[in-house]
């Protein structure tokens, strides 16, 4: 343009003024937006101690942890050797049952779908391990998706084995 | 209107002079100049503005007594059931008001719908329109939530949970919007603050709502514009109130049968039961009003995949007014466009029926041929329509088609050629 006009003092002040609004908007969003998170007592809740000696093969407990269901299930031997006998190619969402355990006897897993958050049912489903009513998925003898719309493999907390008879999740 | 009116009291002038309200109010709720031939379909305007009303009068007062935190929100609703004065009667209309004000705003669409309100120069107004039914729709489902029942809880978690199918970002927005790791009290203490605002939005909305309308003026049931300076308007008072009334005094008969005589047809028995971390009830269903969305949801066998299409289901309405492509507005007049209106409305039933059925075998396939077919009739039989269709002749004003033949003769006579 030919009468580009010259950079003046008024336009200074103008996009200075702007860039100092937007950026103090943007600073007071912070909090606004982040009182949202999890707060700090929310947070303290965050493990759990369980105590497994009474749950015999074939038995399964759930105990609450930050507010979610975690399946503690002990596999019987059949479980164990369906879970591994299953060839990979076929997992909708691939994972070796090895890498879901810490030892193959003990299930330890969070019981909520994958697909939109119910608690899948025990024992139930085309695969024997776990089924969710709500939108029809199937969970295999390792908590793994089989069919159904839930996208990936119920998920493994973390947790370790404080001795034989106690599981800290968390 | 000639008319023009003027406050006629000294203090009516005094205020009137100050701030114009009364003008405003006579012009808009009086004077305003409507088309003769609107019909009863033309009511539920009126109707859903007196819901608004009752949700947010009701809604106040159970506000009263409620108490938001996950361990007394259930004891404080049967508390408001038993033991506050009339506290049934209060909750049994809010909890019912939601589902007659559904009812009336699917009418109102329905109605858009066929007589293509939504066309030039009203798509401002259709399009605030869908943003009231979003707002609508967001207000009933956490009001839902609030009495934390099995149903409450368990339609917050899976609604909830459509949000963590965003990719990335999907796990921190969910622990953000829950304010923890699951749903519980920090999420029905912040639906509670939302329940009570967006109602006052929602009245806000209709305020721009019928402001917009009041622009060009209302449709009606032949879709052609009004012949200015014709006989083709009567004023709003006495004509549409009195019809409006008479139409709402029927509304509120049904509504009040709701009310007395089976306030819980439509809602769900586990509700009467406590929220229950540890135990999903075996067959989660939404509010009936909802239940056309859901089954669009639960059709598409990818989680991601089903969260678009069902916010997509809605959001497309938004686009109606430039994908109906036929400049004739009203469905009397599109011998065509009619069949596929009924259809579509039949589908969206079928929808509706479809997603109380549990999620297996034959539904899931009907519910793919259904969903498929409601996003066929925006995106292809509509844009089409609009170029093979051949309409009927329109009526030259409102007044014509009413006047026998030898009243149209003389017209025809007289008119300047
Ligand atoms: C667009 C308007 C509104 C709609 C569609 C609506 C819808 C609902 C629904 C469906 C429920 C659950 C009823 C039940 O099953 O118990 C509910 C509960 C509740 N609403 Fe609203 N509401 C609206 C406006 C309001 C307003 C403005 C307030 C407060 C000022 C309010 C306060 C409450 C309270 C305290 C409850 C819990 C008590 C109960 O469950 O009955 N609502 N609402
Ligand atoms: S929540 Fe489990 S299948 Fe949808």
């Amino acid at each position: 343009m030919s009468d580009s006009k010259p950079v003046t003092r008024r336009n200074f002040l103008y996009i200075s003024t702007a860039a100092f609004s937007a950026a103090g908007a943007a600073a007071i969003g912070i909090p606004l937006v982040s009182q949202m998170n999890p707060d700090a007592s929310v947070k303290a809740l965050a493990s759990t101690e369980v105590d497994v000696s009474t749950i015999v093969p074939g038995q399964s407990i759930t105990v609450l942890w930050r507010g979610k269901p975690v399946f503690i299930r002990r596999r019987t031997e059949v479980e164990i050797a369906e879970a591994k006998e299953v060839k990979i190619e076929d997992l909708p969402d691939p994972e070796i049952d090895d890498n879901r355990v810490k030892n193959p006897e003990w299930l330890v897993m969070v019981g909520i779908c994958t697909h939109l958050g119910c608690i899948p049912l025990g024992n139930k489903g085309d695969y024997n391990g776990w089924f969710c009513p709500c939108h029809g998925s199937h969970y295999d003898t390792s908590g793994r998706i089989r069919k159904g719309p839930a996208p990936t493999n119920l998920e493994i907390p973390d947790y370790v084995f404080l001795d034989d008879n106690t599981i800290k999740i968390g | 209107m000639s008319t023009d009116y003027k406050p006629q009291s000294a203090v009516a002038k005094w205020i009137d002079k100050r701030l114009p309200l009364i003008t405003l109010f006579n012009g808009h709720l009086m004077q305003y100049p409507t088309p003769k031939n609107l019909n009863y379909w033309w009511t539920f305007g009126g109707i859903l503005t007196f819901c608004l009303v009752t949700q947010i009068i009701t809604g106040l007062v159970l506000a009263m007594h409620y108490i938001a935190d996950a361990d007394l929100a259930f004891s404080s609703v049967e508390h408001i059931m038993r033991d506050v004065n009339y506290g049934w009667f209060l909750r049994y209309i809010h909890a019912n008001g939601a589902s007659m004000f559904f009812i009336a705003v699917y009418i109102h669409m329905a109605r858009s719908l066929f007589y293509g309100s939504y066309k030039e120069p009203r798509e401002l107004i259709w399009i605030i329109g869908v943003f009231i039914f979003l707002l609508m729709i967001a207000t009933a489902f956490m009001g839902y939530v609030l009495p934390w029942g099995q149903m409450s809880f368990w339609g917050a978690t899976v609604i909830t949970n459509l949000f963590s199918a965003i990719p990335v970002f999907g796990e921190s927005i969910t622990n953000w919007l829950w304010g923890g790791y699951s749903v519980g009290s920090p999420l029905l203490t912040r639906f509670f603050t939302l329940h009570y605002l967006l109602p006052f939005l929602i009245f806000g909305l209709v305020i721009l709502h019928v402001w917009a309308l009041h622009v060009p003026g209302n449709n009606n049931p032949e879709g052609i514009d009004v012949v200015q300076g014709s006989q083709d308007t009567v004023p709003f008072h006495p004509h549409y109130v009195v019809k409006d009334v008479f139409a709402l005094l029927v509304f509120m008969i049904i509504f009040a049968g709701f009310v007395f005589f089976t306030p819980n047809l439509l809602g769900h028995t586990d509700n009467y039961i406590q929220a229950n971390p540890l135990q999903t009830p075996e067959h989660i269903v939404p509010e009936w009003y909802f239940l056309p969305f859901y089954a669009i949801l639960r059709a598409i066998p990818d989680k991601l995949g089903g969260v678009i299409m069902m916010v997509s289901a809605i959001a497309i309405l938004a686009f109606l007014p430039w994908l109906d492509t036929s400049k004739v507005r009203s469905a009397k007049y599109r011998p065509l466009f009619r069949q596929f209106y009924w259809i579509f409305l039949a589908n969206f039933l079928l929808l509706g029926y479809l997603g109380a059925q549990p999620a297996e075998g034959i539904y899931v396939i009907i519910s793919r041929i259904a969903t498929i077919y409601y996003f066929v009739h925006f995106i292809i039989i509509l844009p089409v329509l609009g170029f093979v269709e051949k309409t009927k002749p329109l009526p030259k004003s409102i007044s014509e088609p009413v006047l026998n033949d030898k009243e149209r003769a003389a017209k025809a006579a007289t008119a300047p050629a």
